[in-house]
């Protein structure tokens, strides 16, 4: 499979053969990681982050730098907007002569795909909008792939905030491909978008919604939790009771599976007790790492290196 | 009224607009930007029964051709329309529309986060995955806009 000079732009259009050949290339990285730490050594990668996303830059700019490469770029500060000014089109064309591929994060939906259509370098979504971000996507297959051992088969449970997380619409195409029962629980007003599910119709995926984890947390073999954000409650009081009931501590996990996972984006906040981290069912951590990993094998198959 | 007695009150020189989807007639000549005020001698007929379709509406106007870009969008909310142009009581050309499986240029995103929204010097574009009614996938943004989000932007 050929991913020299490719862009990854979405998840929708990855196929799960390709997801596939990332996650065994990563796999194969994992633990010869440090083999490779001169293979980009004349590279440079431009990072363009137009909102920050200090986790995610820093885990590309490690990868770029762990394979010999360099970096440059620039990261909007917070509630900044670079928008302003030259638009998108132009500042990736300055950009090109300087990079060898660029990495994009931007407010705006279809900015990534937007990027690639006018640049000959390869572009990496590193999340645009409300929608994709499917380098997170490939890191949490890689993640439950790794804990579990596989993917098919799998009772996976996404909890949270379903309706606007940018992760969560992006690992849910990317667990379509796979045979899986996706357990969706949220507050009602946080379920997932009836058009997800309409484009899940014809999926091998099968699909349960829910508003209560007690009633499933027997079930299921990994635990995704992300955060229920504050600026969706207009009622503090109600964003408290929703926020409570909806947080994992360890009497939440009382009749949880022993082999069960729990991974989370990251950066977590009160959605799971710190008591848990000590846990057996802890994978987030771990996850960040793993992130590492599938980011410097996205790196070197785009590069054109292959791993055998 | 049959659709032989519709085919009787012939127009000399002018656009007769057939097989509208019933109900949008009106919606037509939004997209033509006809009002009344032009003073152009315009017949509508809305709901008429259709052999072919159940109903249709028909939208008949004098000493007025149309333009490329407004064919294009009124194929958008009636895919099945014909258009006949008049030249003394002849029609003299007679054009099916057809929806292409992609549109580009028209009409804009409905998701106002879409990169095509926000100024940069690029057209809209969009992946037909239903015809009636309408649903278009954005190929930037990939959200699915629709016939009534089309009718808004009128
Ligand atoms: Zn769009």
């Amino acid at each position: 499979m050929d991913f020299k000079n490719k862009s990854i732009i979405s998840i929708r259009d990855m196929k799960r053969d390709e997801i596939d050949f990332i996650i065994k290339s990563a796999e194969i990285l994992q633990d010869n990681w440090k083999n490779y730490k001169d293979y980009l050594k004349d590279r440079i990668l431009g990072t363009l982050f137009f909102e920050p996303s200090t986790r995610t830059r820093i885990s590309f700019e490690t990868a770029m730098k762990r394979l010999g490469g360099m970096v440059v770029g620039f990261s909007a500060p917070e509630g900044s907007s670079l928008a302003k000014g030259e638009n998108l089109i132009d500042t990736v064309r300055v950009i090109e002569n300087y990079c060898d591929a660029i990495v994009l994060r931007h407010p705006l939906e279809g900015a990534a795909r937007l990027a690639a259509n006018y640049v000959k370098i390869p572009v990496i979504n590193a999340g645009t909008g409300a929608e994709e971000h499917p380098t997170q996507a490939l890191l949490d297959l890689y993640t439950i792939f790794k804990e579990k051992g596989g993917i098919d088969g799998l009772n996976i449970a996404l909890l949270g905030d379903l309706k606007y997380g940018r992760t969560v619409h992006s690992l849910t195409y990317a667990l379509s491909n796979y045979k899986v029962k996706l357990t969706l629980v949220s507050p009602p007003l946080m379920k997932i978008r009836e058009e997800i599910i309409e484009d899940l119709k014809n999926k091998r995926i099968k699909i349960t919604e829910t508003s209560s984890l007690d009633e499933v947390i027997n079930e299921i073999d990994v635990l995704y939790v992300t955060r229920i954000q504050r600026e969706r409650f207009a009622d503090a009081t109600e964003y408290e009771r929703v926020k409570g009931s909806y947080r994992i501590e360890l009497k939440t996990l009382k009749n949880a599976k022993k082999d069960l996972i729990i991974m989370h984006p990251l950066p977590r906040l009160e959605e799971i007790s710190q008591e848990v981290d000590y846990t057996n069912h802890a994978v987030y951590f771990k996850q960040v790492k793993y992130g590492l990993i599938v980011r410097m094998a996205i790196l070197l198959l785009i590069f054109g290196f292959e791993l055998k | 009224m049959s659709e032989q007695e519709l085919r009787i009150r012939k127009i000399r020189n002018g656009t007769v607009i057939d097989h509208i989807t019933a109900g949008n007639a009106l919606n037509v000549m939004k997209i033509l930007g006809i009002n009344g005020k032009e003073g152009l001698v315009v017949s509508v007929a809305i709901n008429v029964p259709s052999s072919k379709y159940g109903r249709k509406d028909i939208l008949k106007i004098e000493e007025r051709e149309l333009k490329q870009d407004e064919v294009n969008k009124i194929i958008l909310i009636a895919p099945n329309a014909t258009i006949n142009i008049v030249k003394e009581y002849q029609v003299i050309d007679k054009k099916r529309l057809k929806l292409p499986a992609e549109l580009k240029g028209f009409p804009r995103c409905v998701n106002p986060n879409c990169i095509t929204n926000s100024g940069e010097p690029v057209e809209t574009e969009f992946y037909v995955i239903q015809s009636e009614p309408l649903k278009l996938r954005c190929k930037y943004c990939q959200r699915i806009t629709s016939q009534d989000d089309i009718f808004k932007q009128f």
